[in-house]
Order: structure tokens, then C-alpha cells, then sequence
């Protein structure tokens, strides 16, 4: 096995060690991933490697379409360190078709007066100049 | 066997306090013994309670009981975010409660201005998932923002409506005397501030403080031996909700706060109608508003409406957060529940000055840690 570490994930990341770790590798393949209980058959996203619901640790990766729906979201004028280059961002949540939701920043095309709850919206990969990878919600 | 607060006390909330968290302890602790018949070495227990990631002393607990001259009695550190201090008073009616004590000190505190502001966000952008969330740059201004921006899509609540909980609050800032900003504000002044996380803009925040808080309770048998105007607790409710945000169901209120009322309503047998004055968790203007609503003030949906129509004031439907909240008093997260805590008990007590809601019976305290995440509602009764 392959030791992949969490800490590629993010802007900044705050932990490197996770059994979801695997996360990064399908994400540099282009492919986001949740994971599905083998047991009772609840979709996970973000991932988890434990089910709470039958203390389950039979998951299987399964990758998500990306297309989303925006439920809500903030443009941040203010930062907290280490994120005061990026301003101003659009922090978004959105509904994944599959019924999970994700947490991510809004694509910088999106302008702010077009930016709408319930708009489509396409989740991505997106490689940061740091050679750190993340994903974000552009325009479907 | 009933359970009764005995003594409230709270230092000015503060920008740069210029003392140490042991000093602001004291004073908080020495307000609240003021005019009651009880001494230090009567205290049988203490719960310290505040955010650990602010200050450089660990483990303050130990600390705090030896300055305020309380050892050897036990002595413990309780943590709910912004909502540590009513976690204390929680706790501190079980001792009591259990027969394990009969006197308990709640000690409240936060020292903030130690880092700045940004560094203060980062710490509680840790607060989020610092897994999935904290690496998009997630701070709670934008958390409640969020909240902000479904409450108006789906309620159609406005920004000046946002706006008018601060107007309420910068007015009874000039009542109270320990609140950091006492000044009065236009609703033009709010509207033109610059944008912290849209919609919020710098009025709809509240802001970093230092101080602390105390809350003394005791027995029923000891409280009428401690002062001849107890306060008695009613009901304690207490719930959760996910810290992440992606598992949250709900997006225009606090399934935490609705829960937590559940619970205390239930305990004090009363109803929502049946509150004469309440102190709300208003860390943004969007929490007061919502706050109405999981209370049961009003019907989801209608918290907009509520301060539009000024029912939020003292003389309206139900008189909310008359010390000036936490968008005035500032918010020195440990010590913030006991500051709230001791509003209302000023109030049962007709202690509560130019701001004294007349002939208050019951009051509510609504005492939120994190983005919604932990969920604390204490009904006192005189």
C-alpha cells in the first residue's frame, strides 16, 4: 500500500493522518470520492471510513457526478490567518444529486450579483499553486 | 430540593484589560459574593470555564481556585466554546442537585486581546471540521453568514431588519456600564459598514473581549441562608448539533437552541408566553433573529418581523437582551453564559436599574458555543 498523506488536501491543512487519505489520490485522478457503507448502504460525503449508524468499517469508495445545487453561502471580506491573499472568497454549501452536501469555495468566475441560491453548480478538482490539491464549485 | 443562584458578578468587558486572567477571576468572583452572607472557604466546589486556545496558561482550573482562595476544595475546567459558562452552571446544578455540594462557584473568563484578531478567526475557524472545512478559510462570521443568506432567501428577512437588532442594542449599551461599546447606532451606520462575510456586515458582529463572569449556587436550604433573594433555577436544557456543516438539515435556525428550549420549557412546566425577559446568544444579528424563532417568541420565518415591529424592546411582546448583548457588551467567550446569567438574575431581583422590566417573574437565557453546535437554554424564576 502506498502511504498517501492528508496534509496535500486544502489550502492549509491541519491533519495528515486519516484512513480517508486515499481521498487525495482519487482527487489527483480527477475523481471526487464518497464513500458508501457496505452494510447499511448510507453515501458518506465528505468521506468517512466509519459508519455511525451500525459501527460499520466496510465502506467503499464511490465517486460523486459533481453536479450540485447551491443551498447557501458568505463572501468573506475579512480572513483568518493565512487566508488573507485569497480575499475576497465565496464560502458555498451545496446539495450533490446523490443527497450529500459539500463545502467548498465558489470558482472566482462566479460574480458575486450572479451568485444565487438554488443556481447549478459543477464540483472540481482544482490543483493549487502550492502543488496542493483541493476541489471547488464552478458554474454547471 | 430546589436549586437557587445566590450571587452573580461580572467585570467590564473590555479591549485590553491590562490584568491577568487570575485578577479578572477575582474581581468577577469578589462582585459576586458582594452583599450575600457567604465567604470563600464556604464555597465546597468550583467550575472554571473558558476556551482553552486563547490564553497561554494551561489547565486554568487549578490556577484560578488557588488565587481565589478555594483549595483545597475541588476544582475542574468546563468547555462549550461560547457556551462554557451555562455548561458550568449545567454542571454545577447536578453537584448540587445530587447532594455531592452544596455551594458551587461558576467562574467564567476570557482574556482575547493576548492575539489579534485575525489569529483570534483562525483559532476559530478551528472550531469547524478541520478536516473538510477550516481549509476553505471558514471563520464565524461567514458560518452565521451562511445562515444569514438562507434565512433571507427562504423567510425574505432583510438587512435592515439585521440591522435593527443592533439599533436595539447600541440603545440599552448606554444603560449598562460594563458593556465595552456603549453608543447608540444609526440604522444608516449599520447598513453603510463594511461587509465582514456578506450579508454581515461590521455592526451585524459582535466583537472580542476580555472578562469574566461568576455565578454562585447553592442548596435551598443554603440559599435562604446566603441572601433573602434567590433566584431559582427552573429549567436546563442542553443539546448538540454536528460541528460540520455539511451534516446540518436545517440552515435558517439552531436545531440545537429549538432542542435545548424543548427541554427546559419542559422542566420549568411553563411556555414560551410565560417569559417576562430573556438574554439571547447574539453573536451576529441573524442568532438574535433566529433565536426568537427556536425560543418559540414567534413562528419560524417571522423573527424579521418581530424587531421590525420593535416587540423585542422593553414594553413589546418579549423584551430581549435589554444589557445590550453580545454586539455591545462584547464577547469574552468563557465568561459570556454567566454575563447573560447574571441579566436575568438582576432582573428577578429588581436589581436591574433604568432597565428593569417591571414585575419580571421568569426569565429565559439562550446560550449558544460554536455555529450552532452547542445549545443551552436555563429558565430562572424568582
Amino acid at each position: 500500500m502506498i502511504f498517501v498523506s492528508f496534509g496535500k488536501f486544502g489550502k492549509m491543512s491541519y491533519i495528515s493522518e486519516t484512513k480517508v487519505a486515499d481521498f487525495v489520490k482519487h482527487l489527483e485522478e480527477g475523481k471526487i470520492m464518497a464513500t458508501r457503507c457496505s452494510k447499511c448502504g448510507k453515501l458518506y460525503f465528505p468521506p468517512r471510513a466509519d459508519c455511525p449508524d451500525d459501527l460499520s468499517t466496510d465502506m467503499t469508495w464511490e465517486e460523486l457526478s459533481g453536479r450540485c445545487k447551491l443551498l447557501t453561502y458568505t463572501t468573506a471580506h475579512f480572513a483568518p490567518t493565512g487566508f488573507e491573499d485569497d480575499l475576497p472568497y465565496t464560502i458555498a454549501l451545496a446539495q450533490c444529486e446523490e443527497g450529500v452536501n459539500v463545502y467548498a469555495l465558489l470558482s472566482k468566475d462566479i460574480k458575486e450579483n450572479e451568485t444565487h441560491i438554488g443556481m447549478d453548480l459543477r464540483l472540481t478538482p482544482l490543483r493549487l499553486p502550492n502543488g496542493k490539491i483541493t476541489y471547488e464549485l464552478k458554474k454547471a | 430540593m430546589s436549586v437557587a443562584i445566590v450571587g452573580v458578578g461580572q467585570t467590564p468587558f473590555s479591549r485590553n484589560c491590562g490584568i491577568s486572567i487570575r485578577e479578572l477571576c477575582f474581581e468577577a468572583f469578589r462582585d459576586a459574593l458582594e452583599d450575600i452572607n457567604l465567604t470563600p472557604k464556604e464555597i465546597d466546589a468550583s467550575i472554571v470555564c473558558s476556551a482553552p486556545e486563547y490564553d497561554k496558561q494551561r489547565s486554568p482550573a487549578g490556577l484560578v481556585s488557588e488565587y481565589l482562595g478555594l483549595t483545597p476544595k475541588p476544582t475542574f475546567y468546563a468547555e462549550s466554546i461560547c457556551s462554557s459558562s451555562s455548561t458550568g452552571v449545567k454542571v454545577g446544578y447536578s453537584f448540587i442537585k445530587s447532594g455531592l455540594q452544596d455551594t458551587v462557584a461558576v467562574i467564567g473568563f476570557q482574556k482575547m486581546s493576548e492575539i489579534s484578531s485575525a489569529e483570534v478567526q483562525e483559532r476559530m475557524g478551528r472550531g469547524a471540521d478541520i478536516q473538510w472545512e477550516s481549509p476553505f478559510g471558514t471563520m464565524m462570521p461567514a458560518g452565521y453568514a451562511m445562515y444569514a443568506h438562507a434565512h433571507i432567501q427562504k423567510y425574505g428577512t432583510t438587512e435592515e431588519q439585521l440591522a435593527k437588532v443592533k439599533v436595539k442594542s447600541g440603545k440599552y449599551s448606554l444603560l449598562n456600564p460594563l458593556a465595552m461599546y456603549r453608543r447608540a447606532v444609526t440604522l444608516e451606520e449599520c447598513l453603510e459598514a463594511r461587509v465582514i462575510a456578506s450579508p454581515l456586515k461590521l455592526f451585524d458582529c459582535c466583537a472580542n473581549a476580555d472578562g469574566a463572569s461568576c455565578v454562585i449556587m447553592a442548596s435551598e436550604e443554603k440559599a435562604k441562608k446566603i441572601t433573602d433573594t434567590p433566584v431559582w433555577v427552573a429549567g436546563i436544557g442542553a443539546a448538540s448539533d454536528t460541528l460540520s456543516t455539511t451534516s446540518r438539515t436545517n440552515l435558517t435556525g439552531l436545531t440545537c437552541a429549538v432542542e435545548a428550549a424543548k427541554q427546559a420549557y419542559k422542566m420549568a412546566h411553563i411556555e414560551p408566553k410565560d417569559v417576562d425577559v430573556v438574554e439571547v446568544h447574539d453573536c451576529f444579528t441573524i442568532a438574535e433573529i433566529m433565536a426568537y424563532e427556536n425560543l418559540g417568541f414567534c413562528k419560524p420565518g417571522e423573527g424579521g418581523k418581530l424587531i421590525e415591529e420593535s416587540q423585542t424592546y422593553i414594553g413589546g411582546k418579549i423584551p430581549v437582551n435589554v444589557d445590550g448583548g453580545l454586539l455591545s457588551k462584547g464577547h469574552p467567550i468563557g465568561a459570556t453564559g454567566g454575563s447573560q446569567i447574571r441579566t436575568i438574575v438582576l432582573q428577578l431581583q429588581g436589581r436591574a436599574g433604568k432597565t428593569q422590566v417591571d414585575g419580571a417573574e421568569v426569565g429565559l437565557v439562550h446560550n449558544i458555543g460554536g455555529i450552532g453546535v452547542y445549545g443551552n437554554v436555563t429558565i430562572l424564576r424568582r
